[in-house]
């Protein structure tokens, strides 16, 4: 049996009847991300008690929607009693003692926590290159990013070695690996999923999401890692629905806006090629798609990377040397210590934002940087919350291009930030939204993106379930992994 | 333009140093990137309220009760230096602040 | 050339509560190292702040009896800075939106009544605690780290350290009448900033403000400005100019050093705080909080003089401190004469307490006790002489009164019944006592009373005793 073949709903079936075992799926999942490890480097830790987990599970019974399936998890989320490190030598060593609330939530579905994803460090980038511990590769290319940051979440589904995994979205990170990818991943509206436990890189952008090959399984985790939480006081009350359940591809009468500003004039022709033929689909569905405007669109790259760079330069003061994590050797004093610890600590790039945030806190450049951009960002959400009175839902790209080359963008910051130009509206904005595989260009996938208005997932599932019915790209299996297995 | 004394001074505050080599080609990025930004200063927000938090709610308060969530070894199972159940550190030159 | 002094007063006061500000960890005063402490006190990766309700409740409560207007849209903040006992490089407190502006408080300085302006009040957390080994090493405590405080800023009203004393006086004294906060300095739940300037009389603008630190308690507070203010008016008499700087009090010399000078405004990149939603702090919950406030020291000082008769001196001792005043209300409660309660508590109390270097909550005393011996006294049950047994007793030892005095045999016998004879039988005894008494020698008075005493052990009630004495030396 090949979980490439299968859904969560199948697998718990087939659990049900003692078909397979929860070991059985967990052992597999285990000798799969072990024999990719060369090749892809999709994770950074495995649990290694995930087979002790799995037992207990069958012999415990399958009792919670999640029993005895596998699900990988970020690793800049934390796991008691797992290292997790945010791919950054600052925490190379750092073993949590506390749970991110979405890990509670997923074990108390019976889920096997099956180990912790590579990202870019602290979750910055779009390539997965930042890590302390290697780039993940692409499964379709192995010459090819991830896409990042949550690359080893996207390329570990792709490849079958996990049925679902957790990501985390601040600019794009869960919907532009996963378009990368070939497969689906949404990031819910802000405040749906607690943030308790996810290491912070811009807190009012961060939200936690789910990866996987179908549009009903990552729509059966979120309805169990959703939710309001008392340790996270921006998390929201709202009630979680049954995603999964209520699913329906219908897409009759449902109002599609498709913003001009998204045919970003970089855009590669085959991405468009594919995201038409997806926006053709609908019509003949029974939706219908309008061409709207987003004027500020054009500031979103610029609002995105002052406030989510003010914010990290704050949130990540905390690795100081003194706690936890990497302590540098050979100061003399505290201040030392400090400076030491973080400049051998962090990468590049998480120095660069530090950097950048810094000084748009700093005390000349607050009020036409960090203060300018919060404003520039509430004209934004209105832009886009205007657009979703009159539409359910804003489609366009994931992403300008497919999958580009290791090493293509690694030195030219300012064109890996434009990467994200298509993704970041949805995270100023708060808004759910997701990729759905589209098609390919070149051989590599291109993913199609669904926004939808505040707390309304449901739609966004639905499009996207929809599509995927429509072009069963579910069956297609990576090039790179042909004749692998 | 951002100066190099700017970024130093930055870098000062964020507690990062940069290797003399290294500290060039981060101003010249930094300031490609700064100059970037620096294009919201065309956008007109006379009147528009910042948006500085995403929560759908306000006012949220936890109950004032006294819980231990970890215990002392938990906490002090990740520093790298321990005494006595303190957190030892290089000395602390500056003392002005402690009280 | 006279010179005009400015002084402002930041005081931080750590309210009293369960939890810290924005984590359920326990708040104790002088508990083991970092034993109340949890993954948020420590700053781990992934931790949250939660808002500590009755930490905001009680910053109303002070805002409200410093006479300030409560904000209504308020958020959090966040000031950026590196320290090891700052966790998280960043302090959440409130900087754009304070929960409290524009109070005041009333001073009294050589009979002149003032107002000091209080420009605005707010709630943060406290820091950990850092130690300084002479081994090349610092050592950090988080069990203070997150303990709820109010910052309260001062205007710049007060004119003389005097001033800035009886504003610390009368601050401190509000305060703990409300019950926020037990505003010791000595326990580090009160603490001190100042900044004082001097200028020529008749400039407009203000001088250069130096701020003053290790200021351990009002009396250093005062001495530490009043040295600071000479210091600066001898440097601009020689032409001089005052450094912005901060500088040390010595409490063993009385005099200022110099710690550090200060180089442009330090940039702690204030922003709000993302991890926390916006706050509406709604009239009615104001209006209740209000509605909540317990009686304060003025208040309380009127009524003991009003309504219960108590001397105004005595009345001002009373309501120096909550702890006094409340034991005060509480066994007046169990029917004490007020006016007895006063006495003792101001003489005996009072003596026993100094005598001791303890305060009133470390005595055995309760107020119940102190109710009950007063009434055993009035009710003639004992005597003042055996009182005192009975006091020793009771403070020292937490001893119920009326049942020791009962079990230990000391209550006073004042029936005729029993102490007639007994006076027969002396006067029998003693003719010439009698004599002497006829003669106009009072002394033989006191002998006899003596007699009495000695035989009832001390427990004859003199009054019944004199009586029936009186009535019979007259009659011999």
């Amino acid at each position: 049996m090949d979980i490439m073949n299968e859904t969560i709903a199948s697998l718990h079936d087939k659990l049900v009847n003692k078909e397979v075992t929860s070991e059985d799926l967990t052992t597999q999942s285990l000798d799969k991300i072990k024999a990719n490890k060369e090749s892809l480097n999709t994770f950074i830790t495995v649990n290694d008690k995930a087979d002790q987990d799995a037992k207990k599970v069958d012999k415990t019974g399958i009792n919670g929607p999640l029993a005895g399936i596998p699900i990988a998890i970020k690793d800049n989320i934390v796991s008691k009693g797992i290292k997790t490190t945010a791919a950054s030598k600052i925490l190379y060593n750092f073993m949590p003692v506390y749970s991110a609330t979405v890990l509670e939530k997923l074990e108390n579905a019976g889920a096997i926590d099956i180990g912790k994803t590579n990202l870019d460090e602290f979750a910055m980038g779009s390539s997965t290159e930042t890590s302390y511990f290697g780039t993940s590769v692409n499964a379709w290319d192995h010459t090819r990013v991830p896409g990042g940051s949550s690359g080893g979440s996207a390329a570990a589904v792709a490849a079958g070695e996990v049925i679902a995994a957790l990501g985390t979205d601040t600019g794009g990170s869960i919907r532009q690996p996963s378009a990368f990818n070939g497969i689906f991943g949404i990031k819910p509206t802000y405040g749906r999923v607690s943030r308790w436990g996810v290491i912070a890189f811009a807190s009012s952008l961060d939200q936690v999401g789910v990866m996987s090959k179908r549009v009903e399984d990552s729509a059966a985790v979120l309805s169990v890692i959703a939710g309001h939480d008392d340790h996270d006081s921006t998390s929201s009350t709202k009630e979680v629905p049954d995603y999964r359940a209520n699913l329906n591809k219908d897409m009759h009468g449902v109002k599609i806006a498709v913003p001009k500003e998204f045919w970003h004039e970089g855009t590669h022709p085959e991405v468009l090629e594919n995201v038409n033929k997806a926006l053709d689909a609908y019509k003949e569905m029974g939706a219908t798609v309008e061409e709207v405007s987003l004027p500020s669109l054009k500031h979103a790259v610029e609002v995105y990377y002052v406030l989510a760079s003010s914010e990290a330069s704050s949130n990540l003061q905390r690795y100081d040397g003194v706690r936890y994590g990497f302590r540098a050797k050979d100061v003399k004093n505290i201040k030392e210590l400090f400076v030491k610890s973080r400049s051998e600590g962090f990468g590049d790039e998480v120095k660069r934002r530090i950097m950048l945030g810094t000084f748009a806190l700093s005390a000349g450049a607050y009020d036409a940087y960090f203060k300018k951009a919060a404003q520039v960002r509430t004209i934004f959400i209105n832009e886009m919350n205007n657009v979703l009175k009159d539409y359910d839902l804003i489609m366009g790209p994931s992403t300008t291009t497919p999958a580009f080359k290791i090493g293509e963008k690694v030195d030219d910051p300012l064109a890996m930030y434009m990467n994200d130009i298509l993704t970041i509206p949805a995270n100023l904005a708060g808004l759910p939204a997701a990729s759905v595989p589209a098609g390919l260009a070149d051989g590599m996938p291109v993913g199609l993106q669904i926004i939808g208005r505040s707390f309304d997932e449901q739609s966004v599932f639905n499009a996207a379930y929809a599509l995927q019915e429509e072009n069963k790209f579910y069956e297609k299996i990576p090039t790179a992994l042909k004749g692998e297995d | 333009m951002i100066s190099k004394d700017e970024i130093l001074h930055v870098a000062a505050l964020a507690n990062l140093k940069f290797q003399d080599d290294e500290v060039d080609s981060f101003v010249n990025q930094l300031d490609k990137i700064v100059n970037m930004e620096s294009k919201l200063s065309s956008v007109d927000t006379t009147g528009i309220e910042p948006t500085y938090n995403m929560a759908d709610t306000n006012t949220v308060f936890r109950e004032d009760k006294g819980i231990h969530t970890q215990t002392r070894e938990e906490m002090l199972e990740n520093v790298p230096e321990t005494e006595n159940n303190l957190i030892k550190v290089p000395t602390i030159v500056d003392k002005e602040d402690d009280e | 050339m006279n010179f005009e002094t400015t002084i402002g007063l930041e005081v931080h006061v750590e309210l009293k509560t369960k939890s810290k500000m924005y984590s359920p960890s326990p708040v104790a005063y002088g508990a083991e190292s970092n034993i109340n402490t949890n993954v948020i006190d420590f700053g781990f990766p992934g931790t949250l702040p939660t808002v500590n309700k009755n930490a905001y409740r009680l910053g109303v409560m002070v805002g409200l009896a410093l006479n300030a207007d409560i904000e209504n849209h308020t958020h959090f903040d966040r000031k950026n800075y590196f320290y090891p006992d700052n966790p998280k490089a960043y302090q959440i407190t409130q900087q754009d939106k304070p929960l409290g502006h524009d109070g005041y408080i009333e001073v009294d300085v050589d009979g002149e009544k003032k107002k000091i302006g209080i420009e605005e009040l707010h709630v943060e957390e406290d820091a950990g605690k850092n130690t300084h080994g002479n081994n090349g090493f610092s050592y950090v405590d988080l069990n203070r780290q997150g303990t709820p405080l109010i910052e309260i800023v001062s205007k710049p009203d007060m004119h003389s350290p005097e001033e800035a004393y009886q504003y610390l006086e009368n601050l401190r004294k509000i305060i703990q009448f409300t019950g926020a906060s037990d505003v010791k300095m000595e326990e580090g739940s009160m603490r001190v900033d100042t900044n004082i300037s001097i200028r020529p009389v008749g400039s407009d603008t203000y001088g250069t403000k130096v701020e003053l630190k290790n200021l351990n308690s009002f009396n250093h507070v005062k001495l530490g400005l009043a040295y600071e203010e000479k210091r600066q008016a001898a440097i601009l008499k020689q032409g001089g100019s005052i450094g912005q700087e901060t500088r040390r009090f010595d409490e063993k010399t009385g005099e200022t050093f110099l710690m550090r000078v200060k180089s442009g405004a330090d940039d702690y990149r204030y922003f709000p705080e993302p991890d926390l939603p916006d706050y509406e702090i709604s009239p009615a919950w104001v209006e209740e909080i209000k509605a909540s406030l317990p009686e304060t020291a003025a208040a309380r000082r009127n009524r003991y003089i009003n309504e219960l008769g108590i001397p105004e001196y005595d009345a001002g001792v009373l309501t120096d401190t909550k702890e006094m005043s409340d034991f005060f209300d509480e066994a007046v409660k169990y029917d004490a004469n007020p006016k007895l309660v006063s006495n003792w508590l101001m003489g005996e109390v009072n003596a026993y307490m100094n005598e001791n270097k303890i305060g009133l909550v470390e005595t055995k005393l309760t107020p119940e006790h102190l109710a009950k011996m007063i009434n055993l006294i009035s009710n003639g049950t004992i005597s003042s002489k055996i009182a005192k047994k009975v006091f020793k007793e009771t403070i020292s030892n937490g001893t119920e009164p009326e049942e020791w005095v009962k079990s230990k045999g000391l209550v006073q016998e004042s029936d005729p019944d029993v102490l007639k004879p007994m006076i027969l039988e002396i006067l029998d005894n003693n003719q010439q006592s009698i004599d002497d008494f006829k003669n106009g020698k009072d002394r033989a008075v006191g002998f006899l009373v003596g007699q009495i005493m000695k035989q009832t052990h001390g427990q004859a009630n003199p009054k019944v005793v004199n009586k029936i004495l009186m009535a019979e030396l007259k009659s011999r």
